[in-house]
């Protein structure tokens, strides 16, 4: 059971939680400029390591905001993003 | 006090651990059930032989020691029935092919269906199984009261059975001995398997891969073969190339050993549940998958909670059966739920991954055709469509639908 | 109760005499006693039998280390306890010597495979959640000392242990001795929550521990800090004919005599690699067993424990080993004499001790790393899970600390890293007897080429019983270095899951089953419709269809769907279509956002005015439709399907908080605040208008797509004038709690015109002779908006909507790509198959595989026409029109002809009525 420290209602089950997968994958500024490759990329490449890794989750049954945090996904550590 | 049968003893020998060798003609990394068949039907049906299986842990210990072993071709796109149906056919004369028994039991494997909504699914797939030659069948409720007496048919359950797909040669294998017999027979014909080996980068020269680095030294490469399931994308990574992977945990438990109750695979994706009773009377059963990437081979406890609710709502009779054992794997999935097949942008490197759950049944046959694939340096016909590049096209072969949580 | 001794038991109540029923046969026992300890009692030593040598077993332990005497549970005695309903039988594979017994408990002997009972279980199960700074488990004296030392004002402590009293070995000590008067000062000090009886089967990362309560409750605990004093198992040896009845551990044979006033034993032989099982020797020549020899496989004994069995004139022999038992020749095969490397002896008992194992498997569970202890002779903890890190500590003798307990079976020299004997015929010698495992096995594997623990342990079956290597799985391990000559830290021992203890599936389901399994939600018009037909749609139940009582049997659906089709053609008819979603918009930017979103314009929209969009994803298939209405300049409602309401919603909040945050929108779900019926039919009006006299109702005054506020038969509302069917039809939005009085309302007002009450499978006739498509069902996730014929709702204009840029794509702009189309069946009367796929009219439905080109979405018996009629996504369908193809269901081909997708009224002449 993973713990997920929301930044608003502090530490819940991850039960309360939507996972959002990698933060930081912004919506192209111009969809229509990108080549098909770079619109795939954002489309479905997404970082899958082995070890720290900064993903997304939703408090839906909270206060129903997104945040993001760093886990390890070896070890399921977490630390503040 | 009744006394049961054993199974069929294993083979005396199976294979002798190898040091590796300066260089092969074909590294294979990953010696789970997809690198040891690959390595086999290289070895057999393509005649290369100078070929290592380089293994970071111990042998077919990643997924091939977590499924639950379902196997059936029963998917909705052509594309996708063509390779699991070339499995399932392989699976047929497996024992023959490998000389060992590997337990494949054609018990059948039926999907339930809940809602109209799964009807419509069911029956669409069970048609286009049909046209494509496989054996599929729409069941009534009363007639999966007939095959399965111990599920609840009734209009009981919170979502009552309203009838159900069923592919009569599906079932189940039992994986250690489908693992150990490529590891057996690639070993005979002189491949060299290599474990706790674990791949750290790649030497490449322009589009060339030259060589492999391992935690045991570098070994020289002709060609190179990733066969590692969830570990694919880290590999991928050291060569430059990003795959849409995502690896997640997902949990399987056993019963203990109770006599045969069930002789059947159920499976269904509405409420999570699949189970078959395996040879030795042991409940196997699998949960959905867990929403985050992990690798750490654990899932979360909720998961299973979930599932046995969903399962003692359909099969009363488990409330009292006992969950021996939970572990869990790391299936790579991809955007589509369909994996990935074929070249990777150098010379001489090709990728087999994104199985998803779909890993353990396609053994056979995506061994074949990856073997096939990397003996002539261009994709098998019926990987063709597993490309990379339908991700940038967009002509993607969507099996949410058959694939879901389902094995 | 032939063994049962005078005096003496801690554990049980002599007061309380318990009769019990095993295989039939009455046993009688005392009220604290456990299944084993009934039996060892009664000298019924046959517990069990191999899986599949069918060799005679008998019990071996005391406690959850037990890899033997597991039975079937009849009926576990405890009727009309706690509130359950009772029936609490047919429980499989439970262990003997944790069973506790109760009147009423009756148990079939087994052989290694249980049997489930098909008879309901109606226990009840309860899950309960608790939060606390500290969690103890294990409530002997390492643990109650540091429960304890953690009690303070505030600070929630919670010491769990799984045994019935605490104290643990120390609660087996006389009251005088140091560890009992600790224990007694301890129990004193201790004012912090206790649960007994309850094992913790699963550390679970993050500080969640899962436990078990009597099988009964499963207990989250979700704990700050966590300590595991978890304690020590003790190890077994193995020689040839081990697994004989007779054959036990050595402290578990004590702990008989000490717990439950039961002499296992009458003349024994104790063979030992510790000094613990001298103790317990010691223990039992004081309750009357007669010490026939002492062996130790070290060289040396400490002079106190040497003096002592001296001083009972016990031959001790050091170094030396087992090397075989003969059994009796009945069917007990119970143990009658032992051989060792010293000499053979009679004997009924031989108590074996190979040393202990620190009850690692918590501290294993989420990663905690162990390493072999020369000192211990066994694996101890070494780096916790670097989740636990700070948060868990391991203490006593699960921390592989020797010197917990004053008095208690203390060290005085090492013990002995003890495996196997090196003689006897390894096909006799049993190293996991609840898998038949033998030594012969392991030699096999290991010829076979195979190294890893964890190969060996599934080519042997070793520790995959149901004492899941409780009991021998250490051993197995260091057998197994022996074997192929490599130091026991090297070979390593296998990764613990979870659960430590069986969980049964009952417990785990807990309350969630039947209609708890999954919500059930419903309208708050449900009351008036429940007695229709449900469909299940997601969690939501709707009202299917509303036979009359003229329609029964298997064509009351079709019957009934006819009528309702044509009452919402040529009259009026009324639905509940309060669980579409709906989502309340705010904000200054909502026209943006929306434009950002649906494939159409939105931000265009006149206040009072009504939109239908299509939602795509990121990858341009839809996800969604619906209609959203602009309630004022700031403020919009949207509606969403019924299934996708959450997903929907969610998705708005996604992209506005981390894509656009700076836009000023506020996004609130209010499906359960508002109930609608939805009033559809030409005579719909004359219905409205009837429940609002105020309302204007023309078609001048109340055009398609607007809608008005307005007092509806007394009550607040909004009506919205969109149609689902094409005909002229009004939904009447009222705050939720006014749900049930509004349909009353509507169905009394449109009595004059015969109102009929429709469910969903009309509502989709009528939707289908429209050509609407439903996301989900003509659509499944490889459909784009110009897949469907919606080209004109997917703007051109504008620079980006979600989804744009991927329905560029080369793939996307396929001529060939699926379409929706209509189907009507050639011979004009037999019915579509919905799944049905579609194929070339005449193809050879022998020769596989047959190209398919599509397949049936939606059919439906009976359109307006009285003809079937059907829905299909077809490759290239649009420009297939009037072409003939077969549907094949089930290897049967109807012959159909492709149509555009809208079959009625295609001009959209009746939405004014």
């Amino acid at each position: 059971m993973l713990r997920i420290p929301c930044p608003h209602c502090g530490e819940r089950d991850e039960t309360e939680f939507h996972y959002g997968g990698e933060a930081g994958v912004d919506y192209p500024a111009d969809p229509s400029a990108l080549a098909d490759d770079a619109w795939a990329a954002y489309l479905f490449l997404r970082a899958n390591p082995r070890g720290w890794f900064r993903e997304r989750w939703f408090h839906g049954s909270g206060c129903r905001l997104w945040f993001a945090l760093e886990r390890h996904t070896v070890t399921d550590e977490i630390r503040s993003a | 006090m009744r006394i049961s049968d054993r199974l069929p003893d294993h083979p005396d020998f199976l294979w002798a651990d190898a040091e590796p060798r300066k260089s092969y003609d074909v590294v294979v990394i990953g010696g789970g059930g997809h690198g040891l068949a690959t390595a086999y039907y290289l070895a057999a049906h393509h005649g290369i032989t100078n070929v290592a299986v380089l293994e970071k842990g111990w042998l077919a210990g990643g997924n091939m020691a977590r499924n639950t072993t379902i196997i059936r071709s029963n998917y909705l796109w052509d594309e996708s029935a063509g390779i699991y149906e070339h499995s399932l056919k392989l699976w047929e004369t497996l024992e023959d092919e490998l000389d060992t028994q590997v337990l494949f039991s054609q018990r059948g494997v039926l999907n339930l269906a809940h809602n109209l909504a799964d009807v419509r699914e069911g029956k669409r797939r069970v048609n286009a199984n049909q046209l494509n030659g496989l054996d599929a069948q729409w069941l009534s409720p009363e007639e999966i009261g007939k095959l399965v007496p111990i599920l609840d048919v009734s209009d009981r359950p919170r979502h009552p059975v309203v009838g159900g797909t069923f592919q009569p040669r599906a079932g189940i294998a039992k994986h250690d001995y489908v693992a150990w017999g490529f590891a057996r027979a690639a070993h005979a014909l002189g491949v060299d398997i290599v474990q706790n080996c674990e791949v750290t980068g790649f030497q490449t020269s322009g589009d060339t891969v030259m060589a492999v680095e391992t935690s045991r030294g570098t070994i020289g490469c002709g060609k190179v073969a990733l066969a590692a399931a969830g570990h694919t994308a880290v590999l991928a990574g050291h060569l430059g190339v990003r795959l849409p992977l995502q690896s997640h945990p997902l949990q399987a438990l056993v019963s203990e050993l109770l006599e045969q109750v069930l002789d059947t695979v159920v499976m269904s994706n509405a409420v999570h549940v699949y189970v078959s009773q395996a040879h030795k009377g042991e409940l196997v059963m699998g949960a959905g998958v867990d929403a985050h990437v992990g690798y750490g081979q654990r899932g979360s406890f909720h998961v299973i909670e979930e599932q046995m609710a969903a399962a003692v709502e359909l099969f009363p009779i488990f409330g009292r059966a006992h969950v021996l054992r939970t572990w869990a794997g790391i299936v790579d999935v991809t955007p589509d739920a369909s994996p990935i097949v074929g070249t990777l942008p150098f010379d001489n490197a090709f990728v087999n991954c994104g199985w998803g759950t779909g890993g353990f049944k396609a053994t056979p046959g995506v061994g074949s055709v990856y073997a096939d694939t990397v003996a002539h340096g261009r994709p098998h016909e019926l990987a063709a469509p597993f490309a990379l590049d339908r991700f940038t096209t967009g002509r993607l072969i969507d099996e949410h639908g058959a694939a879901a949580v389902a094995h | 109760m032939a063994r049962r001794l005078p005096t003496g038991g801690s554990r049980i109540d002599r007061s309380r005499p318990v009769t019990i029923t095993v295989d039939g046969e009455t046993v009688e026992a005392y009220a604290g006693d456990t299944l084993a300890s009934a039996l060892l009692a009664a000298d019924r030593l046959l517990v069990s039998r191999g899986i599949y040598s069918g060799r005679p077993r008998g019990v071996i332990g005391v406690g959850v280390e037990e890899s033997n005497a597991y039975v079937q549970v009849l009926d576990d005695g405890h009727v009309d306890r706690g509130g359950d309903q009772g029936g609490g039988g047919g429980e499989p594979m439970v262990a003997a010597t944790t069973l506790e017994v109760a009147d009423g408990l009756a148990v079939e002997r087994i052989a290694g495979r249980g049997w489930l009972s098909t008879d309901v279980d109606h226990r009840r199960y309860d899950t309960l959640t608790t939060h606390c700074e500290v969690a103890v488990v294990g409530g002997g004296l390492a643990g109650l000392r540091a429960a304890v030392a953690a009690q303070a004002p505030g600070v929630r402590v919670l010491l769990l242990d799984d045994g019935p009293v605490l104290g643990g070995a120390a609660a087996d000590l006389p009251a005088g001795s140091p560890a009992g008067l600790e224990l007694e000062a301890l129990l004193g000090e201790l004012t912090c929550e206790v649960l007994v009886r309850t094992t913790v089967t699963g550390s679970h990362g993050h500080g969640r521990l899962v436990a078990v309560e009597r099988g009964r409750r499963l207990h989250h605990v979700q704990a700050a800090r966590i300590v595991l004093a978890t304690g020590a198992q003790e190890r077994p040896m193995v020689f040839e004919d081990d697994d004989r009845p007779g054959i036990m551990l050595a402290c578990a044979a004590a702990d008989y005599v000490s717990r439950y006033g039961v002499l296992p034993g009458e003349r024994a032989v104790v063979w030992t690699a510790h000094d613990a099982g001298i103790h317990a020797a010691l223990e039992l020549a004081a309750a009357g067993t007669e010490l026939a020899a002492v062996l130790d496989v070290r060289g040396s004994m400490a002079p106190e424990l040497a003096g002592a069995l001296d001083a009972l004139g016990v031959p001790v022999h050091l170094g030396a080993e087992v090397t075989g038992t003969d059994g009796s020749d009945d069917e007990t095969g119970r143990l009658v004499r032992v051989h060792t490397s010293a000499g053979s002896w009679d004997a009924d008992l031989l108590a074996v001790s190979g040393g202990s194992n620190p009850a690692v498997q918590l501290f294993s569970h989420p990663g905690g790393r162990t390493r072999w202890s020369d000192e211990v002779a066994g694996f101890v903890p070494d780096t916790p899970a670097p989740g636990q890190a700070g948060r868990e500590s391991v203490v006593g003798a699960a921390a592989g600390e020797t010197a917990t307990i004053p008095g208690w079976r203390e060290q005085l020299t090492p013990p002995a890293a003890w495996f196997r004997s090196s003689v006897g015929d390894p096909e006799r010698v049993f190293v996991d007897p609840h898998r038949d495992a033998t030594l012969h096995d392991l030699r096999r594997a290991h010829a076979a080429g195979l190294s890893s623990v964890e190969h060996v342990k599934r080519f042997t079956t070793v520790g995959t019983g149901a004492d899941q290597g409780r009991g021998f799985g250490v051993l197995t391990v260091g057998i197994l270095a022996q074997e192929l000559g490599r130091p026991v830290g090297e070979v390593g021992t296998t990764t613990y899951r979870p659960p430590y203890l069986p969980l049964s599936f009952g417990l785990l389901a807990g309350r969630n089953r039947g209609v708890l399994s999954d919500p059930v939600r419903v309208s708050q018009v449900h009351d008036r419709v429940a007695h229709a037909p449900m469909e299940n749609v997601g969690q939501w139940k709707r009202p299917w269809f509303f036979p009359t009582a003229d329609e029964t049997g298997p064509g009351a659906m079709d019957a009934a769907v006819a009528r309702e089709v044509a009452a919402v053609r040529t009259g009026v008819g009324m639905m509940d279509a309060s669980t579409l979603g709906k989502i309340l918009l705010q904000g200054a930017d909502v026209g943006v956002l929306l434009d950002r979103v649906y494939t159409n314009l939105f931000s265009t929209l006149k206040v009072g005015k009504v939109r239908y969009g299509v939602m795509c994803g990121p990858d341009g298939m839809v996800i969604d439709d619906g209609t959203t209405a602009r309630l004022s300049e700031t403020a919009w409602l949207m509606s969403t399907t019924t299934g996708n309401a959450a997903s929907v919603y969610d998705a708005l909040e996604e992209w506005h908080q981390t894509e656009w945050p700076e836009l000023d929108v506020t996004i609130t779900s209010v499906t359960d605040q508002w109930s609608v019926v939805a009033v559809a039919g030409p005579s719909s009006r004359f219905v409205i208008s009837a429940l609002a006299p105020d309302l204007d109702v023309s078609a001048e005054a109340f055009a398609f797509m607007e809608w008005r506020e307005a007092v509806v038969a007394g009550i607040p509302a909004r009506v919205m004038r969109v149609s689902f069917s094409g005909e002229l039809a009004f939904e009447v939005n009222v705050p939720s709690w006014w749900g049930a009085a509004l349909w009353d309302a509507v169905a009394e007002a449109g009595e004059p015109w015969g109102i009929t009450p429709y469910g969903t499978e009309t509502m989709h006739v009528l939707r289908a002779e429209k050509g609407f498509p439903i996301v989900g069902q003509d659509t499944d996730g490889t459909v784009t908006p110009h897949d469907l014929g919606m080209s004109w709702a997917v703007s051109r204009k504008k620079p980006d909507f979600i989804g744009k840029r991927s329905l560029a794509r080369d793939d996307a702009q396929r001529p060939d790509r699926r379409h929706l189309v209509g189907l009507v069946p050639v011979d004009g009367r037999t019915r579509i198959v919905e799944g049905a796929q579609l194929v070339a009219h005449g193809a050879d439905l022998t020769a596989f595989p047959v190209a398919m080109a599509g397949h049936v979405t939606s059919a439906y018996p009976v359109g307006h026409d009285g003809q079937p009629f059907a829905l299909a996504l077809l490759d290239g369908g649009r420009d297939r029109l009037g072409e003939v193809l077969d549907a094949v269901d089930d290897l049967v081909p109807l012959a159909v002809r492709v149509t555009g997708p809208v079959s009625y009224d295609p001009e959209g002449a009746r939405r004014d009525g």
